[in-house]
């Protein structure tokens, strides 16, 4: 009986996170908000990531360049008209004189993400282990040079602004979930369990049938897919973006939340973004000053990012495994027993 | 030939530049040999270094040089103490990423440290006159592109004798081999990586030395990106011998070099694509490693 529950409770966990936090933004206010609307896009970008990295064993350090293909996509594709014809003028003609809606924009950039995911893992799904990570490192390279040179494509090395701010509690929350509930139903298929089944042992599971390279370039595509529905999300909660920030920071920050949520699962992926990026949020407060238990807690400025660091790197060494350890939600034995 | 389109400027830079990044490959692959880490704040130690140099500038040279080195090689015992030691043996992603955070947390440190004075940057100045050019073979050459190359190959040549003629050499080749056997025939672990991690201590503090000749101005950041680069490099080499992992370092330095040059003046802006993408053709074609002859790719199993 409560096998059955098993799946239920993987999926529902981390969706009633999801959930919680989403509601949690609406009680604050508007400028603590910001701080929600973040924790959940990090969930959505760290979640995509997890579908490759933690399902492959492959190290990536590229998905962040299909954020930035879907921010950047989506976010010039929604400026509305009148003012794109101002601002990016050095676009090609179809981009500049064409705007679409909010829902268009998610599903083009998810759509551009996973192609592009596609184009680039065809050759470099055959690798694996540093050289994969070196190679998926150089796919971010590129693709950040080519944003921020090319103007024919985007704003270049200027600030994209504009962008309706269309990612409020409400797309948050969804958006979150949708990328959730997907990553879910991957990990649970067919070809999430061969995947999973090379991340073991690459060498039986190509024994028994598997091809390795088909199953981590099915993997690399989904996650790419979801990274640019993330990128979608994160050009609509900030409303104005750069290059910069959907780079080598992004990259490794993400990295971390997912390392130290437990790279295995699904659960590990939603623990990890929420616990660093709610860390970062008070941590940032703190330096204005906040109330702790009736003490006053006040860091000097630019040292929120020391302290963060710091907890990040205690947390790998005391528990390397991530705060999940790597497993999915379970509920506690006395209640699987009954 | 190419190389006969370039002017020898640019092809003496690029020499310059491939010294400088072979040294830091020393570094990284050193510790990557004994502790199988990938040791991605190894430019914040060249960082620190050149921060002890800019806040020392006011005392005699020497001074300022020796201090650079007590504090980055005492920095680098300090990380190995702290940080490596309790990672031994875990998997390489929960290494290298507590490395991301080791490295995050420096350059904040170095920021809160920097900015007490309300600007951001500090400026050496001990050995500035190195920048002056001297004439060879009919072209200008920075000195301190010769004082690079000769420093990497004195290096180098020591390193090669310290690892082939030493007791501690001996061992550190071996436990670079094989840790588990090396251990078991009587090679102290312990020993060995603090040599390991001592000697890149001192590589850093080198280059330190060397790039804030040309770059003077020392920011968080400063050597962030070069670290970067000298770690693809590596990789893309071959990161499992020493000597493979340093020649990496010095290709994709002077391979970076090498095509600044040669771009037409309004595409270097795209010298990063073009750089990546010789990156991915050349791991798609050897994945274990450019000079990795003779070498059955990892994966095999007995």
């Amino acid at each position: 009986m409560t096998r059955r529950l098993d799946p239920l409770v993987q999926l529902g966990g981390p969706v009633l996170l999801v959930v919680a936090v989403g509601l949690l933004s609406t009680t604050v206010s508007a400028a603590n908000e910001v701080y929600f609307l973040n924790a959940l896009v990090s969930v959505a970008i760290v979640v995509a990531i997890y579908v490759f990295v933690g399902n492959s064993g492959v190290l990536s350090f590229g998905q962040i360049a299909f954020v930035a293909v879907g921010a950047f996509a989506a976010g010039v594709m929604t400026v509305p008209l009148e003012s794109k014809k101002g601002v990016l003028t050095t676009l090609f003609p179809l981009l500049r004189d064409h705007s679409i809606g909010n829902v268009p924009s998610l599903l083009l950039a998810a759509g551009l993400g996973g192609l592009f995911a596609f184009v680039v893992g065809l050759p470099l799904m055959r690798l694996s282990g540093l050289a994969a990570g070196i190679a998926t490192f150089a796919v971010l390279e590129i693709t950040h040079n080519v944003l921020q040179q090319w103007t024919k494509i985007g704003p270049g090395a200027t600030t994209l602004s504009l962008v309706p701010e269309s990612t409020g509690p409400l797309q948050g929350t969804l958006g979150a979930i949708v990328v959730i509930a997907i990553a879910f139903g991957y990990q649970r298929s067919r070809l999430g369990r061969k995947l999973r089944a090379t991340r073991e042992d690459p060498q039986a599971a190509s024994g028994v049938g598997i091809g390795v390279h088909l199953q981590r370039l099915w993997a690399f595509t989904l996650s790419g897919a979801l990274a640019g529905f993330a990128g979608a999300l994160l050009v609509h909660q900030l409303g104005s973006i750069t290059t910069e920030q959907v780079y080598l920071e992004l990259t490794f920050l993400t990295l971390a939340m997912l390392v130290i949520g437990g790279l295995t699962s699904l659960w590990g992926a939603v623990v990890g973004a929420l616990a660093v990026s709610g860390l970062d949020s008070f941590l940032s407060q703190a330096e204005q000053g906040v109330h702790v238990l009736g003490f006053k807690l006040d860091l000097p400025s630019g040292a929120h990012l020391a302290v963060l660091a710091a907890i990040m790197a205690l947390v790998l060494i005391l528990r390397p495994s991530g705060i999940t350890g790597g497993r999915e939600l379970r509920l506690p034995r006395a209640w699987r027993r009954s | 030939m190419i190389l006969a389109a370039l002017d020898f400027q640019t092809f003496s830079d690029a020499i310059g530049l491939g010294a400088i990044y072979a040294l830091m490959a020393v570094g990284i692959g050193l510790v990557f040999g004994v502790l199988r880490l990938v040791n991605f704040a190894y430019g914040q130690l060249i960082m620190a270094g050149a921060y002890t140099l800019a806040y020392t500038s006011s005392w005699p040279t020497w001074a300022s040089i020796a201090t650079c080195f007590a504090v980055v090689v005492a920095l680098s015992l300090t990380m190995d103490l702290v940080v490596f030691r309790p990672l031994r043996g875990q998997s390489p992603a929960v290494m290298l990423v507590t490395t991301f955070a080791i490295a995050f947390l420096l350059q904040s440190v170095a920021l809160i440290v920097d900015i007490r004075d309300g600007t951001l940057g500090q400026v050496t100045a001990a050995l500035t006159f190195l920048n002056e050019p001297v004439k060879i073979f009919g072209g200008d050459v920075r000195k301190i592109t010769l004082v690079s190359i000769a420093i990497a190959v004195g290096a180098l040549v020591l390193l090669a004798l310290l690892l082939a003629k030493t007791t501690i050499g001996l061992h550190t080749r071996a436990a670079a081999q094989d840790f588990r056997t090396a251990r078991l025939l009587g090679v102290r672990a312990n020993r060995v990586i603090a040599f390991a991690v001592v000697l890149s201590g001192l590589l850093a503090a080198t280059v330190a030395l060397m790039m804030t000749v040309t770059l003077p101005f020392v920011t968080p950041d400063f050597a962030l990106r070069d670290t970067i680069v000298v770690l693809v490099g590596v990789v893309v080499g071959g990161i499992d011998r020493l000597w493979t992992a340093t020649l990496g370092g010095f290709t994709i330095g002077f391979v970076s070099g090498v095509l600044n040059g040669l771009l037409p003046t309004d595409k270097t802006v795209y010298l990063p694509s073009a750089v990546f993408t010789l990156v991915i053709i050349v791991l798609l074609l050897r994945p274990a490693g450019l000079f990795n002859w003779g070498r059955h790719a990892a994966g095999e199993r007995v």
